[in-house]
C-alpha cells in the first residue's frame, strides 16, 4: 500500500470510531433512538476492504453498518441526520441506522436482517458480469452469526456455480448477540466453509490492516479475472454491546478480561503505531487528522440538530416509484 | 391476431421485452431446459443464450434476493418461481428487502423486478403445491400484484410488469397455461395495471373474479341467464393497483356483488373488496356482499376433496341467488 492509501485508511478508521462514539453518546441522551449496532473495534475490516475499490465496485452492508458506510465514503452529515430522523438524512428519515443507501458510492445498503445482503450481492454481481460486462466486484459483509443463515450458504453456492465476482467478507466478531461463535458455529474458522463451495477461504487477523489488505488483494484480483468468489474471514471483536441496551457485554456473557484484551489489540492504535514507526505519519500529522475528524463529527451533529424533521406529507411517498420506464 | 396458449403468451411477452431491452434477464429453476416445468421459457435459451436466461440452483432465497440485487443495479430481472409455495423460502428477500427498499431509501433505490409465480389448484397437487398467495402479497406495501385470466391479459400485463419500475408479483395459474385465446401480435401491445376488464354486462348482480375463477364466473352467468337473471362479470386483473372505480360503478348499477377467489377465505382479498364496495356503494346495495372462496383449510389431495373446496359455477350461482334472496328456491 502507498503511504497515501495508508493515511487515508487511518483517517477513515478514526472517523468511523469518532462518529460512532458520538452516536453512542447521543443515544444515551435519547437524541438518537431505535436500533444502533456499534462497529467499534472492527474498523480495520471495512476500511481495508473498501478503500481498495475502483469506480463501479459495489458492496452490501449489515445491521452493524455505520463503519461500512463511512469506509464507503458516505456523507457523515447525512448519516448523522438520518440517526436523528431528520429530513436531510441519507434516507430522508425513513430508514434509520439499518437502512442507509448510497448507490453513488457503490453502497447498496445497510440491512436490518442478518445475512440480508448476501443474495443481493450475488444479484449485483450478475448485473456486473452478465449485463454490464465489467470487471467490477461486489463485497458483501456479514458476521459469523450470518454465516449460519441459509441464504448465506445458498448465495455462496450460487456465486461459485456462476463464478460471480463476489467477495464474501465474514467479520467474525465472536458473538451473535449474547451467544459466542464457539457455541453457534460448527467450525473453528468460518473460512473453512469456503471449501464446501469450491472457493478459496482465508482467515486473517481482522485488526491488522496490512494482513487484510493482502487477503482482499488476492480475492479482488481473482474476482476481476472472472475466477469467481472468495471467502475472507476477518477475526475481530465487537467492543461494545450488540446494541446500547446490551448491559451484559462487559462481564456478562463476555469476561471483562476478554474485552480488555481485545481493546488492547485496537486496530486503530495498531495502525497508528505502524505508521509512526515507519515514519509514514508524524505526530503532527496524526494530531491534525484527529482534529479534522473531530471537526467533521461536530459539524455532522450540528447539521443534524439544525435540520428539520420530515414533513408528515412524505408519509405516503415512495411506496412505489412513479417514474415511467421509456 | 393469433390464437395461442397462455404459456406461449407469457413466453412471447418475455421474448419481446428481451429483444426490446438488453437489460431484461430471466432466471429461475429449470428455465433453460424444455421451457421449464410449464413451458413458459421455451426457445428463449436458444435465442438469448446463458447471459440472458439461466437456470438457478434450488435456492429460492438466493435467487429471489439476487433478483433484487440485479434490479437495484440497473438490470430488469424476471425471476420465475416454479411453484408459488416456494416463495416461503424467500420471504425475507421479497417482503423485508424487495418490497421496502424504495421506501426505506427515500426513493433512492428503484426496483424494476418481475417475479413470475405459478399457483393454484386443479391438479391434485396437495397442500404445498396448490396455494394462492395473491391476498398475502397484496397485504405487503410496495408490491404490485397481477392475476391474469386469459392469454391476452397474460401477455399485455406481463409486458407492463417488465416495463414497470416496481416489484411486480405476476401470479400465473397452472390450470390456465394450456388454455388458448386471441392475442395481439403487436409488440407494443400492453395492458395498463389497475384497469378491470368488463367481461359480461348485466344488470341484476355483479360477479367479481380473477384468474382461474373467471371461467366458472362466466359459466355461472350463463346459467343465471337461463333463469332470467342478468349477471355482470368483472375481472379486476390486478389486485394492486385495484380498479376500485370499476367495481363500484358496476355495483351501483346492479345493487348486488359476489366476489369469487381461489385464495383462502379468511382475510382473503375478497374481504377488502367487500369493504370498499360497501364503503362507497352502501346505499346502492340491495343485499350483503357475498364471497365464494376456498375454505380456511390447507388444500386436500383427493380429487373429490379438492373439487369440493374450490369455487365452481354452481356455488357462484347459489351465491348470486342469495343476493337476490332466492337461494331457497328449488332446494
Amino acid at each position: 500500500m502507498t503511504h497515501q492509501e495508508l493515511l487515508e485508511i487511518y483517517e477513515r478508521m478514526v472517523l468511523s470510531r469518532r462518529f460512532e462514539e458520538k452516536a453512542e453518546e447521543l443515544y444515551a441522551q435519547g437524541r438518537v433512538t431505535g436500533s444502533l449496532h456499534p462497529y467499534i473495534g472492527q474498523e480495520a475490516v471495512a476500511c481495508a476492504a473498501l478503500l481498495r475499490r475502483k469506480p463501479g465496485d459495489l458492496f452490501t452492508s449489515t445491521h452493524r453498518g455505520l463503519g461500512h458506510c463511512i469506509a464507503g465514503g458516505m456523507d457523515v452529515r447525512g448519516m448523522m441526520a438520518e440517526l436523528f430522523g431528520k429530513a436531510t438524512g441519507i434516507s430522508g428519515g425513513k430508514g434509520g441506522s439499518m437502512h442507509l443507501f448510497d448507490p453513488q458510492n457503490g453502497n447498496l445498503g445497510t440491512n436490518g436482517i442478518v445475512a440480508g445482503g448476501t443474495s443481493i450481492a450475488c444479484g449485483a454481481a450478475i448485473t456486473l458480469k452478465l449485463i454490464d460486462r465489467t470487471d467490477n466486484v461486489v463485497f458483501t459483509f456479514f458476521g459469523e452469526g450470518a454465516s449460519n443463515e441459509g441464504v448465506t450458504h445458498e448465495s455462496m453456492n450460487l456465486a461459485s456455480v456462476w463464478k460471480l465476482p463476489v467477495i464474501f467478507v465474514c467479520e467474525n466478531n465472536q458473538y451473535q448477540v449474547f451467544t459466542s461463535a464457539m457455541e453457534s458455529c460448527s467450525v473453528q474458522d468460518i473460512s473453512q466453509r469456503a471449501s464446501a463451495y469450491s472457493m478459496p477461504g482465508e482467515t486473517v487477523d481482522g485488526n491488522d490492516v496490512l494482513a487484510l489488505d493482502a487477503a482482499f488483494r488476492k480475492a479482488v484480483g481473482r474476482a476481476r479475472q472472472g475466477e469467481g468468489p472468495s471467502l475472507i474471514e476477518a477475526k475481530t471483536y465487537r467492543w461494545l454491546g450488540h446494541w446500547p441496551g446490551d448491559v451484559f457485554a462487559y462481564g456478562g456473557y463476555r469476561s471483562t478480561e476478554e474485552v480488555e484484551r481485545w481493546k488492547k489489540a485496537c486496530p486503530i492504535v495498531r495502525l497508528s503505531r505502524h505508521l509512526l514507526e515507519a515514519g509514514t505519519m508524524t505526530r503532527e500529522m496524526m494530531d491534525s487528522i484527529h482534529a479534522r475528524v473531530d471537526a467533521q463529527v461536530e459539524e455532522a451533529v450540528r447539521f443534524a440538530e439544525d435540520s428539520p424533521e420530515p414533513d408528515v406529507g412524505v408519509l405516503m411517498q415512495h411506496v412505489f416509484s412513479e417514474v415511467q420506464n421509456g | 391476431m393469433a390464437k395461442i396458449k397462455y404459456a406461449t403468451a407469457i413466453r412471447d411477452a418475455m421474448a419481446e421485452e428481451m429483444r426490446r431491452d438488453p437489460r431484461v434477464f430471466v432466471m429461475g429453476e429449470d428455465v433453460e431446459r424444455f421451457g421449464g416445468v410449464f413451458g413458459c421459457t421455451l426457445d428463449l435459451p436458444e435465442e438469448f443464450g446463458p447471459d440472458r436466461i439461466r437456470s438457478t440452483p434450488i435456492s429460492e432465497a438466493a435467487f429471489v434476493g439476487a433478483g433484487l440485487g440485479m434490479a437495484i443495479t440497473g438490470a430488469r430481472p424476471i425471476v420465475e418461481l416454479q411453484y408459488v409455495d416456494f416463495i416461503m423460502c424467500a420471504m425475507d428477500q421479497l417482503v423485508n428487502q424487495t418490497a421496502k427498499i424504495h421506501y426505506m431509501s427515500n426513493g433512492k433505490m428503484t426496483v424494476p423486478y418481475t417475479l413470475r409465480v405459478q399457483q393454484g389448484c386443479g391438479r391434485g397437487n396437495g397442500a404445498q403445491h396448490a396455494q394462492n398467495f395473491e391476498s398475502l402479497f397484496a397485504n405487503i406495501p410496495g408490491l404490485k400484484v397481477v392475476c391474469p385470466a386469459t392469454p391476452a391479459d397474460a401477455k399485455g400485463l406481463l409486458k407492463t410488469a417488465i416495463r414497470d419500475n416496481n416489484p411486480v408479483v405476476f401470479c400465473e395459474h397452472k390450470m390456465l397455461y394450456a388454455t388458448r385465446g386471441e392475442v395481439p401480435d403487436d409488440p407494443d401491445f400492453t395492458i395498463p395495471f389497475g384497469k378491470a376488464a368488463l367481461l359480461r354486462e348485466g344488470k341484476d348482480a355483479t360477479i367479481i373474479a380473477t384468474a382461474y375463477m373467471v371461467a366458472p364466473a362466466l359459466e355461472a352467468a350463463d346459467r343465471l341467464a337461463k333463469e332470467g337473471i342478468s349477471a355482470e362479470v368483472i375481472d379486476p386483473r390486478t389486485i394492486v393497483p385495484l380498479d376500485e372505480d370499476a367495481l363500484v360503478r358496476s355495483v351501483e348499477k346492479t345493487g348486488r356483488a359476489v366476489i369469487v377467489h381461489e385464495t383462502n377465505e379468511f382475510c382473503g382479498f375478497g374481504a377488502e373488496l367487500a369493504f370498499r364496495i360497501q364503503g362507497r356503494a352502501f346505499k346502492y346495495l340491495d343485499a350483503p356482499v357475498e364471497r365464494v372462496t376456498t375454505a380456511q383449510i390447507p388444500m386436500p389431495y383427493a380429487r373429490n376433496l379438492e373439487k369440493a373446496n374450490v369455487p365452481d359455477a354452481a356455488r357462484i350461482v347459489r351465491a348470486v341467488m342469495k343476493t337476490l334472496y332466492r337461494d331457497k328456491e328449488g332446494s
